[in-house]
């Protein structure tokens, strides 16, 4: 090794610094006219089963316990209930930006109305004592929307 | 029909939070080398590798590449496989297949990761679809956190109940030398530690660690030569389910554990794991799923998990002792940490646990788990399947 007795040789790091490589993602059919439909119409779409007749938010083309393909559209919500809900805390990258978010934060999964999965948001209370499995919540749409998930604000408690 | 294999030799590095003194090549020759010590060989007796781990920490593609003079893969097959949380148990599962199918005979497995290259949490979000979840998904926590306040709702359990596993886990890996974290805990210190995801403290998660693991697989024939007590691999089996995070069944249970489990107790004749199943050996990332996804291995009913482990009945002088190397709660480099999993329980079965050995082990179970909620079982045995 390149080290006598005595010394201990210096071990080097080196940092990436910021690594910014863009992505193009394609939507489909399903998920844009999910993005639609809350960008034009302030409305939820969900597509159902024709076997099993379960509601999916997000809607997909294929049910996957059935391996069925989904052709009928229900819209679901606004409004929902509470499935499980926590509170970040921990600070972290938002491997989207590169940027530091911004905590906390409350993620809710809401069974929208009509669905019999759950959707990802966020809650706009960070006080957990506030907040409780089973609370009515309801989508808050931004005025400004572009046809992405964020063209819901967030949810707010009923 | 399967050519019967067994685990004939397990090495571990030195885990711990940053291992700045190698490099990623360096860390795989490690665990590989003492895998090679452990059963008593040396390069030229291994016929395949399989190596894996999740790319998108380290930003270093092809590991299988760029780690050959490591790996021992000059001039040798080698695959390598990713399939998120579980990959050490895809590996070692992919080890065990090349011997199983007679295309070879002594195959060295290889999982490892170098956490500390990047932000973990960061790193683990781009798992999530980024146009319909990323934004909400708060790395493994996050779910995790969210998953356990239905439970609580559901079931009445406490933030206590998982504090005793954290602190069960913890407490273990004073016994384990290859463990990272060996810090004695109380309850009190886990319900004081800073909440990281409401209601997921900083000491109910598992760390970050560098490491790596190798597993040696053996046909038979071989495999007793090598081992005097060689851990037979009995049965593996494996659940995936839905694409996001707000499925159903997702949150009161673990329907893919629960799934990959039944499949695994009947392969290998098991009616009831909680007194059939001597030592487990399980990838709890937190100590809540600790509580909740003991129902989904059948050893207790919906709502029990509580009340076995108030009992101690997972504790090391318990009726099944779970993680006596501390799980992944005190090591967790992600890529090897389902296959230490494996390593361990094989330990048990071989008798090479050391202090963290269970008494008399004739079957020993493993899990593997991975978002969106992926669950992978092994089962081993100190008698030929």
């Amino acid at each position: 090794m390149a080290g006598t007795a005595g010394e201990t040789p210096e071990l080097i790091k080196v940092h990436s610094g910021a690594v910014e490589v863009p992505y193009d993602w394609h939507c489909g059919p399903y998920w844009s006219r999910f993005f639609r439909g809350l960008r034009d119409e302030k409305k939820i779409y969900a597509t159902k089963c024709p076997s099993c007749g379960r509601v999916y938010i997000p809607p997909r083309e294929v049910c996957g316990p059935c391996f069925a393909r989904m052709d009928e559209w229900v819209e679901v919500g606004p409004e929902g209930v509470i499935e499980m809900f926590t509170v970040v805390r921990l600070p972290y990258t938002n491997p989207s930006t590169g940027e530091p978010l911004s905590v906390p934060y409350t993620d809710v999964y809401v069974r929208l109305d009509g669905a019999d999965t759950s959707l990802m948001h966020w809650l706009d209370e960070t006080d957990e004592k506030k907040i409780a499995v089973g609370m009515r919540v309801r989508a808050v749409f931004r005025d400004k929307r572009t046809g992405t998930m964020h063209d819901i604000e967030h949810f707010k408690l009923i | 029909m399967a050519r019967r294999t067994a685990i004939v030799g397990i090495g571990q590095t030195y885990h711990c939070a940053r291992r700045d003194d190698v490099n990623g090549q360096e860390l795989i020759n490690e665990a590989v080398t003492r895998a090679l010590e452990d059963a008593g060989l040396t390069m030229k007796d291994i016929d395949a590798i399989v190596i894996g781990n999740m790319d998108h920490f380290e930003a270093i593609n092809y590991v299988d590449g760029w780690s050959v003079d490591g790996s021992g893969a000059f001039m040798r097959p080698i695959m390598k496989l990713t399939t998120g949380g579980t990959s050490g148990m895809t590996v070692a599962t992919a080890g065990y297949y090349h011997v199983a199918s007679g295309f070879f005979d002594v195959v060295l497995a290889i999982g490892w990761e170098m956490n500390s290259s990047s932000d973990t949490t960061a790193a683990i979000t781009t798992c999530c679809q980024p146009l319909i979840e990323r934004d909400f998904f708060a790395g493994a926590i996050g779910p995790l956190a969210a998953e356990y306040t239905a439970y609580i709702k559901r079931f009445g359990a406490t933030e206590e109940d998982a504090a005793l596993v954290s602190v069960r886990d913890h407490n273990n890996a004073l016994n384990n030398p290859h463990a990272h974290l060996r810090t004695r805990i109380t309850v009190e210190d886990v319900m004081k530690s800073p909440v990281l995801c409401y209601p997921i403290k900083l000491l109910d998660m598992c760390p970050r660690s560098d490491g790596a693991c190798a597993l040696i697989y053996a046909c038979e024939g071989k495999a007793e030569k090598l081992a005097p007590r060689p851990a037979w691999v009995h049965t593996i089996a494996g659940s995936r389910d839905f694409v996001y995070m707000g499925e159903p069944f997702q949150h009161e249970e673990l329907i893919t554990l629960e799934r990959a489990s039944a499949r695994a107790y009947k392969r290998a004749g098991i009616t009831d794991p909680l007194k059939e199943i001597d030592v487990m050996e399980l990838y709890l990332p937190a100590s809540t799923t600790g509580v909740k996804w003991m129902e989904s291995l059948w050893v207790c009913g919906r709502g029990e998990a509580p009340r076995l482990i108030r009992e101690g009945v997972f504790n090391m002088d318990g009726q099944l002792p779970v993680n006596p190397s501390g799980g992944p709660l005190a090591t967790n480099p992600i890529g090897a940490t389902a296959m230490i999993r494996v390593g361990e329980a094989a330990l048990q079965i071989m008798g090479k646990a050391g202090d963290r050995q269970v008494p008399n082990v004739r079957t020993a179970l493993a899990t593997a788990f991975g978002s969106c909620s992926w669950s992978d079982v092994t089962i081993l045995r100190d008698t030929k399947p």
